[in-house]
């Protein structure tokens, strides 16, 4: 059985599986949208996470937030559960099929076979559509591939039951009730306020100041943690920022799409000047992956000191650009 | 970044056909999505990733041919686990885990033991139990 779903690539997996899952249902919502009203951009930096034997910066909401948080600005309900008997995901995964209802699955990317050898780690917060099923083979549509896919049951259960961190536990969501009309409007609003919030945190880890907090640790990771410990984590953090699903310059260029597409809406030409110096932002950021890059591309154990410190300046001067950027964004709205 | 910007370097993407989506500034200061095929300083970062893994792997390969630790730790470091994640796979603790790594008490392992970190890493008991060569 094979639903008529229509695949979108997508930057990101989580905006990508609401995007796809609205437009199915009859809703014309980008993945811009989702994100930004879903407050899905953020700094953070969690020490205490390692992952690949590196702390851990992420440049997004935690996952699953961005859904719910879209869900309740625009009255939709999102339906969630999660099992601890794989015969019991696949039965209820069965069901929705049958009822002609795509639902999106939180899967590890580890034991997913159509990914590449090189991005197969142990990272378990990805998320995919599955849209049908033949024989003994699931149909698939993953928003960050260009085309669709399959998985066999089996391969189907090892990546929904992935272990370790935010392990999936056969997570399946899908939505449920709509309202006639999205109200989108508010619901910018509400999403814009948020992120503005989230950035000025008062909390060192967070937003703004989480940035700077890791432009601070960068000068001090050479002499502190050896070059080689230094080089891993900065690759890291570009990796964090730049790999497949952020869309470039760790989704800073998504939300200039987002502004963009809610000027026009709200017909509110601030937030369109604003997507303009988002994109500037998006444009340092991506200068800090390179300049970053040039660092830990020397596998010397001779690296300058200066070089640390030119990247740091350059994450301060986001920062500050970014706390002067967020200051405006709330007025605008 | 502007559409004719977005980076088109090599990556591993090209081996499964694949590329991904950008977001990126048309002309005429509209933004829309372009294709990327890869780029340099992200290649660079995970190829220094995957480079590390190779590295430990082969460190526990000469640890247990050098008879200091058991298959186990070999073969978690080539399916690119760490403690926490193999001893939530395996469904043992830690400390369990990190035991079983002693070359000793891992010649004592039951069999239901050791299906179950071969089952994990996807190899047979008896491949687990002669190990890397």
């Amino acid at each position: 059985m094979k639903i008529d779903f229509t695949h979108h690539q997508s930057a990101h997996c989580e905006n990508g599986v609401v995007s796809n899952l609205m437009k199915h249902n009859g809703f014309q919502v980008s993945e811009p949208m989702v994100f930004g009203i879903g407050s899905g951009l953020l700094f953070c930096y969690i020490p205490f996470l390692k992952v690949n034997y590196a702390p851990v910066f992420t440049y997004r909401a935690m996952p699953g937030h961005i859904f719910n948080r879209f869900a309740k600005r625009v009255g939709i309900k999102v339906k969630r559960e999660k099992f601890s008997n794989p015969t019991a995901a696949k039965k209820r995964l069965d069901e929705n099929l049958a009822a002609n209802n795509p639902v999106g699955l939180q899967v590890g990317v580890y034991n997913l076979t159509y990914f590449p050898d090189e991005y197969r780690f142990h990272f378990n917060a990805h998320n995919l559509v599955v849209y049908g099923k033949e024989n003994d083979t699931y149909l698939i549509s993953d928003p960050v591939m260009e085309n669709v896919t399959t998985l066999t049951s089996k391969e189907l259960e090892k990546v929904r039951f992935a272990k370790g961190a935010m392990a999936p536990k056969g997570h399946i969501y899908y939505p449920t009730v709509f309202p006639d009309k999205l109200e989108l409007e508010s619901a910018i609003v509400k999403g814009i306020k948020h992120t503005c919030r989230d950035m000025a945190a008062p909390v060192p880890f967070v937003g703004v100041k989480g940035i700077k907090t890791v432009a601070k640790l960068i000068r001090k990771w050479p002499k502190k943690l050896g070059v080689k410990k230094a080089n891993h984590y900065l690759g890291q953090i570009v990796r964090m920022q730049e790999e497949i699903g952020t869309g470039g310059g760790g989704f800073r260029y998504i939300y200039g799409a987002f502004l963009q597409e809610s000027g026009e809406l709200l017909k509110n030409e601030e937030l369109k000047k604003l997507s303009i110096e988002m994109t500037e932002i998006g444009d340092m950021w991506r200068d800090f992956a390179l300049e970053s890059s040039r660092i830990y591309k020397n596998r010397s154990n001779s690296i300058a000191i200066d070089k640390y410190d030119e990247v740091a300046t350059l994450l301060e001067s986001i920062a500050n650009r970014e706390k002067a950027f967020f200051k405006k964004l709330k007025k605008a709205v | 970044m502007k559409k004719k910007e977005v980076p088109q370097d090599e990556s591993s993407l090209n081996k499964v056909n694949s590329k991904e989506l950008c977001y990126a500034v048309d002309e005429d200061g509209n933004y829309t999505t372009e294709l990327s095929s890869g780029w340099d300083p992200k290649k660079i970062a995970l190829d220094n990733a995957l480079e590390d893994i190779e590295k430990r792997v082969e460190e526990a390969r000469l640890r247990v041919l050098a008879g200091t630790t058991s298959p186990i730790e070999y073969y978690m470091e080539l399916c690119k686990m760490d403690l926490t994640i193999l001893a939530s796979y395996v469904g043992f603790f830690k400390w369990t885990v990190k035991r079983h790594f002693k070359p000793s008490v891992f010649q004592k392992l039951s069999n239901k033991k050791l299906a179950k970190y071969a089952d994990v890493f996807d190899i047979t008991i008896e491949e687990l139990q002669n190990g890397p060569s």
